[in-house]
């Protein structure tokens, strides 16, 4: 699937999570995180949930304060990915209960070990959420 | 453990830079836990390093550079323990920078957690592995990969299968290896390993048509009974979205059975039933359920033709069209494009709907709807679509009017049934949204206006009609313009006069104000003043009895800031009032211009057509060197060439005409051909002056030698020009020429007397760092036709922060003088706190002449 990055960002702005599947210099992530961000968290409600920027398209969903913004290929199935945003939120709240913005700040290492077991490559890997989870339990368990 | 180096935890780090205000604290708070994190890493304090890790990662996050940490990285992975393990390749695929050095370091590391006993670390490495892998780990790691395709554990297998994905996508030759164990996959139940076989697979197709005719025979049925399976399977509680049991898979599945299916007539029978199924089986009130749809449409309209399912996929998006749900628009918009090459005629049902979309209150949809109306344009429905998008253009937001005013340009253009229909729809749209239409569009608009000769009249007069009402649309005001020093008797007399027009009445004094106003408009750039001079002296010879006050307004601007204003009225003046007798001959109507030779140049300057008319770059003289064969297109050639190479053949018609040389340090001092003398027997229309219009900073030199009087009284002001120095050692601006954020190399130039071809190159360095650079060398390279000598440099040490510099001599000897200028690449290397550092780069920025 092409995937090319995830990013979680607020109400602000401000990026809280960013995961890319290609390779960005630091000065490209800055300038499109600041740009698609600016682009997406200006739309209203009942605009669609896709943006087309540059070459690629993105998905991005609403959470409260938390958006959900993927990046993706132009050829890739809008409707999917924006049920999978659905499924990696559902995912983060059964682990979290209910996730916030500082859930995912203070545990950002977790958010990803969560993000590495839905996606790799830019493809997903698994959609079951107690498959996704039970490593991540486990690990908490031993330590 | 050294309670000094421990630091802040990581909570309170990101307590402490969630509490900064501005964005300068934030910074500091986190200069200040790097430089913790760099002293820890220095002391290789190994009990913090999981949590230093952890606070780079959330500096990095942030868009602060971490490079620094990628080796704790490494040293995190080599570590036995599974958690400094996980932090350690997470820290990895984060905060890597593609170095190579680092990739090759850690091959080694993964090759021995791929064969690691403890599963869960083998699943780290391959999901590391998956993520970053090149094209050299690919080779070496490839056997590890296929081995654990066959793992016992499914969540090993899925994770190997999306490696290797990876792995052919970079040595697509490892493809065939990966057939066998892929086909094993497609059987399993696990979803995971599933759904990730069936990417590997899709992945495996595209690279290798092998591949693609082995899983077309062999995994075809299989994969349809999966389909199959899964669309009928009963609830299951792990998989299910919204009453459907993995809609993901179900995707994946799709989009591998469009692989198969494309181009191949069997393999798309073969799915023809379960696609059906599952295009009428499948629940459209979810967005699941449309995800799936959407995709069997996809598929559908892949796959070779079947009559019955096409009107089936052709009926869900329509449904989709109309549904109220923007997302579900949108993505039947797209498909709706997809769908058009298949069947047009279906597509053009929805015509009136796609329309609407155009003006629909999202970007998003508007978008997909006007490219998708744009294909949907033919010689039947021009008229009315178009009719539909410029009464939209009026009252679209600005920053959808580019887009709009492009794709109507271009409908226009390609399907304009007949003339007047062309240059009305292009003035309605100049006057909508002059400011947004492209040079080339207004020049065709022109050559086509020049064209028609029977629609002169009345495009004149539709211009100042459309004038008076939008006199802020820069493109439209240059046409007008145009048309005006044209046609302007045409205007004021009402000749050609169609039925379908009422008559105006323009009085001569009329038409100069108009013009004259646009002169005189703040809003208006440089090209389009400089347009409206040259209709103003046209204009001087068709109206006799207003060429008095048309002299008054060229008088007016001599005084211009603007050099190139100043410079045509100066011109222009000479011309009204010492060449009473050439005037007429040289602003005459201007002969047809040539569609065809227009039209080929659109066509090759194309891409490389970067606008330069908003005054902002100014290139050297765009078109004025052209030969006289060519004046007319001269015309249109305001700023599309980007570099013409400056001719300086003596012979060009309009360096006689104006009497000066414009090419830049070509000719020495003391021109020897004088100008034969252009304007007596050689009479050009003025169009040729046109081209001047861009370039404002035409480098003009006036010849005192050998310049015949009467040309220089033309340029009136400029004859006092004292003839350039003599040759005394000419003296050459000196260059930078490297700079790096920590190095800068500055040349200077000399010339030693009687020998052209040596230069003394002095070359200056400075350290813009903060350390000092130990054992400083600079070497250079030159292509063969230059000589390099290297003199000794003044020292080896540059010390820090511009605190003094290192210089060096160069001797260059250029046996090609004159014919070419000189180059060079050159490296540099330096020691900085012992470490080597190298500096490479290529030197172009020579003065010429050297």
């Amino acid at each position: 699937m092409g995937i090319r990055f995830i990013l979680m960002v607020n109400k602000q702005g401000q990026t809280r999570l960013a995961q890319y599947y290609e390779w960005l210099t630091l000065e490209e992530r800055r300038a499109l995180e600041g740009e698609i961000v600016r682009k997406c968290l200006a739309r209203t409600e009942q605009q669609c949930s896709f943006v087309e920027h540059r070459n690629y398209k993105i998905v991005y969903r609403r959470y409260a304060s938390l958006f959900f913004l993927v990046g993706v290929d132009n050829d890739e199935n809008e409707l999917a990915i924006l049920e999978f945003i659905h499924l990696l939120v559902e995912t983060m709240d059964r682990h979290f209960g209910n996730v916030c913005e500082l859930d995912i700040m203070f545990h950002l290492e977790k958010a990803h070990f969560m993000l590495e077991e839905m996606v790799m490559n830019g493809c997903i890997v698994e959609t079951s959420k107690s498959n996704i989870l039970s490593p991540i339990q486990l690990m908490d368990k031993t330590s | 453990m050294n309670p000094f180096s421990s630091g802040t935890r990581l909570r309170d780090m990101i307590r402490a830079i969630r509490a900064c205000k501005t964005a300068a604290e934030e910074r500091a708070v986190v200069r200040k836990e790097c430089a913790a994190i760099r002293a820890a890493i220095n002391d290789n304090d190994q009990d913090y390093r999981h949590r230093n890790l952890a606070k780079l990662m959330f500096i990095h996050m942030l868009g602060y550079p971490t490079h620094f940490g990628q080796m704790e990285c490494l040293k995190s992975i080599a570590s036995a323990g599974f958690p400094e393990k996980r932090i350690g390749y997470l820290g990895l695929m984060l905060l890597l920078d593609e170095r190579q050095e680092v990739l090759m370091l850690v091959t080694n590391s993964l090759k021995q957690d791929l064969n690691h006993t403890n599963q869960y670390i083998v699943g780290l490495a391959l999901c590391a592995l998956g993520n970053i892998c090149s094209a050299e780990m690919a080779r070496d790691l490839a056997p590890e990969v296929e081995r654990l395709l066959q793992f016992r554990d499914p969540n090993i297998r899925k994770k190997a299968a999306l490696c290797s994905v990876r792995i052919i996508k970079k040595v697509p030759d490892l493809a065939e290896n990966f057939i066998n164990p892929t086909a094993a996959l497609l059987k399993e139940k696990h979803h995971g390993v599933l759904i990730t076989g069936i990417q590997l697979c899709t992945d495996l197709c595209k690279v290798s048509t092998e591949a693609l005719e082995f899983f077309r025979k062999r995994c075809l049925e299989g994969l349809v009974k999966t389909l199959r399976d899964i669309v009928n399977s009963p609830y299951a509680p792990e998989y299910d979205i919204a009453g459907i049991t993995d809609p993901f898979l179900h995707i994946r599945l799709l989009r591998l059975l469009r692989v198969l299916g494309h181009g191949d007539s069997d393999a798309s029978d073969c799915m023809n039933d379960i696609l059906a199924q599952v295009a009428t089986k499948t629940e459209s009130n979810k967005n699941a359920g449309n995800a799936i749809l959407y995709e069997c449409v996809e598929t559908i309209m892949s796959i070779e033709d079947n009559g019955g399912l096409r009107v089936l996929a052709i009926n869900i998006l329509g449904r989709f069209l109309s549904n109220r749900d923007n997302n579900i628009r949108y993505v039947a918009l797209n498909m709706l494009m997809k769908a058009i090459t298949v069947d047009a005629q279906a597509v053009q049902r929805h015509r009136a709907t796609i329309l609407e979309c155009v003006k629909d209150s999202d970007a998003s949809i508007r978008k997909r709807a006007l490219e998708l109306v744009y294909l949907l344009v033919n010689e039947n429905n021009v008229k009315p679509l178009t009719k539909e998008l410029t009464e939209y253009l009026e009252v679209s937001d600005q920053e959808f009017k580019e887009d709009l005013t492009a794709k109507i340009c271009s409908i226009v253009e390609k399907f304009s049934p007949e003339k007047i229909w062309y240059i009305d729809q292009m003035l309605k749209v100049l006057s909508e949204a002059g400011n947004f239409v492209k040079d080339e569009v207004w020049h065709a608009l022109v050559v086509v206006i020049s064209n028609a000769s029977d629609l002169h009249g009345y495009t004149v007069r539709a211009l100042y009609r459309a004038l008076q009402a939008s006199a802020e649309q820069e493109s439209l005001v240059r046409v007008a313009v145009w048309c005006i020093g044209e046609y302007g008797d045409m205007l004021v007399n009402n000749v050609g006069m169609l039925n379908i027009e009422e008559p105006i009445t323009v009085t001569e004094s009329d038409a100069v104000d108009v013009v004259e106003t646009a002169i005189k408009s703040h809003s208006l750039d440089l090209t389009t003043k400089a347009m409206a001079m040259i209709a103003l002296l046209k204009l001087s010879s068709r109206f006799p009895s207003c060429s008095e006050s048309i002299k008054d307004i060229v008088v007016h601007h001599k005084g211009s800031l603007v050099l190139e204003l100043q410079q045509r009225s100066i011109e222009f003046n000479s011309i009204i009032a010492k060449h009473q007798n050439i005037r007429s001959a040289l602003v005459e109507r201007m002969p047809v211009l040539d569609e065809a030779t227009f039209s080929g140049r659109r066509a090759g300057s194309l891409p490389a057509n970067v606008s330069s008319s908003s005054g902002g770059s100014l290139n050297l003289p765009n078109g004025v060197a052209k030969p006289a064969a060519a004046p007319l297109v001269d015309l249109l050639d305001l700023s599309s060439d980007d570099a013409p190479a400056p001719s300086s053949s003596g012979g060009d018609f309009l360096q006689d005409l104006l009497g000066v040389d414009l090419s830049p340090a070509s000719v020495p001092s003391g021109m020897s051909q004088a100008p034969k003398a252009g304007t007596d027997n050689n009479i050009i229309p003025i169009a040729t002056l046109d081209g001047l219009s861009s370039p404002p900073s035409v480098p003009v030199r006036t010849t005192s030698a050998g310049g015949a009087a009467s040309m220089v009284d033309l340029l009136d002001g400029f004859v006092s020009n004292s003839p350039k120095p003599e040759d005394n050692g000419p003296a050459y601006p000196s260059v930078v020429a490297f700079e790096s954020s920590s190095l800068r190399l500055t040349f200077n130039f000399s010339k030693p007397p009687g020998t052209p071809q040596t230069t003394l190159v002095e070359a200056t360095f400075t350290n813009l760092s903060p350390n000092v650079y130990t054992d400083f060398i600079f070497q250079a390279a030159v292509p063969k036709f230059l000589q390099l000598h290297l003199d000794p440099a003044s020292s080896n040490t540059l010390p820090a922060s511009g605190n003094g510099s290192v210089t060096q001599t160069l001797r260059v000897i250029n046996s090609q003088h004159g014919k070419k200028a000189l180059v060079m690449r050159m490296r540099i290397a330096y020691k900085v706190n012992n470490k080597d550092v190298l500096e490479e780069g290529q030197i172009n920025n020579f003065p010429r002449d050297l």
